[in-house]
């Protein structure tokens, strides 16, 4: 990330993540928010709530009965003209799934909060990736953050790149539970008629609106041969926002100082020989470890995504021309094959370098900077030594099992 | 319908406006068809008013003409016929 120094008015407040996405909302002057209570996500439309009711924040707060109809009532503000906003984690987004995919396909703009949270059995609400990455093929563009700022950062500039009428698809923010959305952080924020310059009202007729007097249905049924080409439109949106993406990465830099570079942030990467790919809170603890790493003189660098969907291609397979192999740690299981992430990053970079597919961390499991050492330095140590394992490589982190499956807790 | 932008004209192909027949000629859909006896017509116009696909029209004189385009031959029109004006016969024969 680069910062620039000379950039108008920022107030710097300390907020939890969730109330910085609620921030984020506010800033953006979102025009109707319908949600759902879910944890670990309740304190965004909680926040929101408030302010809608203290009068800050001109808003229509509709309190729905599910997820489903949250999403639904969005998808139609949306199409109404509005800028939409709602949040939800785990089942919530699971609930709602039919309606995500609707509100790519009918390609209306519009940001959704999801804190990823891991999904039942067991009850558990702490993070992993698992929720998020079930929207993976809907059309949605899917960010993740990794500290509160950026998730702060991404929910504002989510609804210009939503709203582009390049893009026109709805936008997701990921941003880790409780590791994010309820840790406090230090945010810079920038000035609200700074922001109201930056991000203009959205024009209601783009792409359409849906008003009285207008007849037409949206999604209406129609030869087998639309679906398909609607469908070759979204996957050349999906084209087109990698540029959009960065343009307002850019653009943002002017407002509040900071830039991250487009889908992928680089750490060291430029040298690297081994390059650690993860995306999420986690990125943090896995900087540390190459950190460490890089004192003991191992060529060590880190791609973190920062987004999923569209996925980074370009930026991979640069960093792999350089590199031997690639450490892809994932928090998100598919269960039959391997990691999501590393499934993504195998058919990007397969032919150049080799591939180790870490699952860690499920179910919020937490995986500290020392863990994080020990699971490169292993699989460094077993490339140093030459092993090559074919024809994929799936390693489970579970530094603890082994006591459990002896203890008569089994 | 107004929209602002030539770049999206694709949406079309997503939005539909009322107009005749955008999925083509349903009438091809139909096994049985519709055959109205004028004589027997009491000019009640239940039939026009019970059609789901809109294929019945009315002439200036109330009698009916069956628009055979469109009619998928579901048979609600003679159904509810109280004169039995309406007569339904396998298509083709």
């Amino acid at each position: 990330m680069s910062i620039t120094k000379t950039v108008p008015k920022i107030r710097r407040k300390v907020l939890i993540g969730n109330y910085a996405v609620a921030e984020a909302v506010k800033l953006a002057r979102a025009q109707v928010i319908a949600a759902y209570p879910i944890t670990p996500q309740t304190l965004i439309v909680e926040k929101l709530a408030e302010m809608v009711e203290k009068g800050e924040l001109n808003a229509k707060f509709i309190r729905i009965e599910s997820e489903h109809s949250a999403l639904a009532a969005v998808l139609g503000a949306a199409a109404g003209g509005a800028r939409a906003f709602t949040a939800t984690s785990s089942h919530g987004l699971l609930y709602m799934y039919e309606v995500v995919w609707w509100a790519a396909n009918a390609r209306l703009p519009m940001v959704m909060a999801i804190v990823t949270r891991s999904i039942a059995p067991p009850w558990n609400i702490h993070s992993d990736h698992n929720d998020l990455l079930s929207i993976r093929d809907s059309g949605w563009i899917i960010s993740m953050a990794e500290n509160v700022q950026e998730a702060f950062d991404l929910t504002l500039q989510g609804f210009k790149i939503s709203e582009d009428e390049r893009v026109l698809l709805p936008f997701a923010v990921g941003l880790d539970a409780f590791q994010l959305s309820h840790t406090a952080e230090v945010v810079d924020i920038p000035d609200q008629r700074v922001v109201d310059e930056w991000l203009p009202p959205r024009n209601p007729y783009i792409p359409y609106v849906v008003e009285p007097g207008q007849k037409f249905t949206v999604g209406n049924m129609g030869p087998d041969e639309y679906t398909m080409e609607l469908r070759w439109h979204m996957y050349e949106a999906t084209e087109r926002a990698k540029r959009v993406i960065k343009e307002v990465d850019k653009d943002y830099a002017k407002i509040s100082g900071r830039s991250y570079g487009g889908l992928v942030e680089y750490y060291k990467t430029s040298d690297a020989k081994y390059i650690v790919v993860i995306m999420g809170a986690w990125s943090g603890d896995a900087k540390e470890a190459v950190d460490k790493l890089r004192d003991e003189g191992i060529p060590i660098g880190l791609l973190r995504l920062r987004f999923i969907r569209p996925f980074p291609l370009e930026e991979l397979r640069e960093v792999a021309n350089g590199a031997k192999a690639f450490i892809v740690i994932d928090r998100a299981m598919s269960m039959g094959y391997q990691g999501i992430l590393g499934i993504e990053v195998s058919a990007t970079v397969n032919d150049l370098v080799q591939i180790r597919n870490v699952i860690a961390g499920l179910g919020g499991v937490d995986v500290s900077i020392d863990d994080f050492y020990k699971i490169f330095k292993k699989h460094i140590d077993s490339i140093e030594k030459g092993e090559i394992i074919k024809p994929i490589s799936i390693d489970w982190y579970l530094p603890w099992f082994k006591n459990r499956a002896q203890s008569n807790r089994y | 319908m107004r929209r602002d932008s030539q770049f999206l004209k694709f949406l079309n192909l997503l939005l539909a406006k009322p107009c005749v027949g955008s999925v083509g000629k349903t009438g091809l859909w139909r096994t049985f068809k519709p055959i109205y006896h004028r004589d027997k017509c009491i000019k009640c116009l239940l039939c026009w008013l019970y059609c789901p696909e809109n294929s019945i029209d009315v002439n200036e004189n109330k009698t009916i003409t069956i628009d055979y385009d469109y009619c998928k031959g579901c048979g609600i029109c003679a159904s509810v016929c109280p004169r039995k004006a309406i007569e339904m016969v396998v298509e083709g024969e």
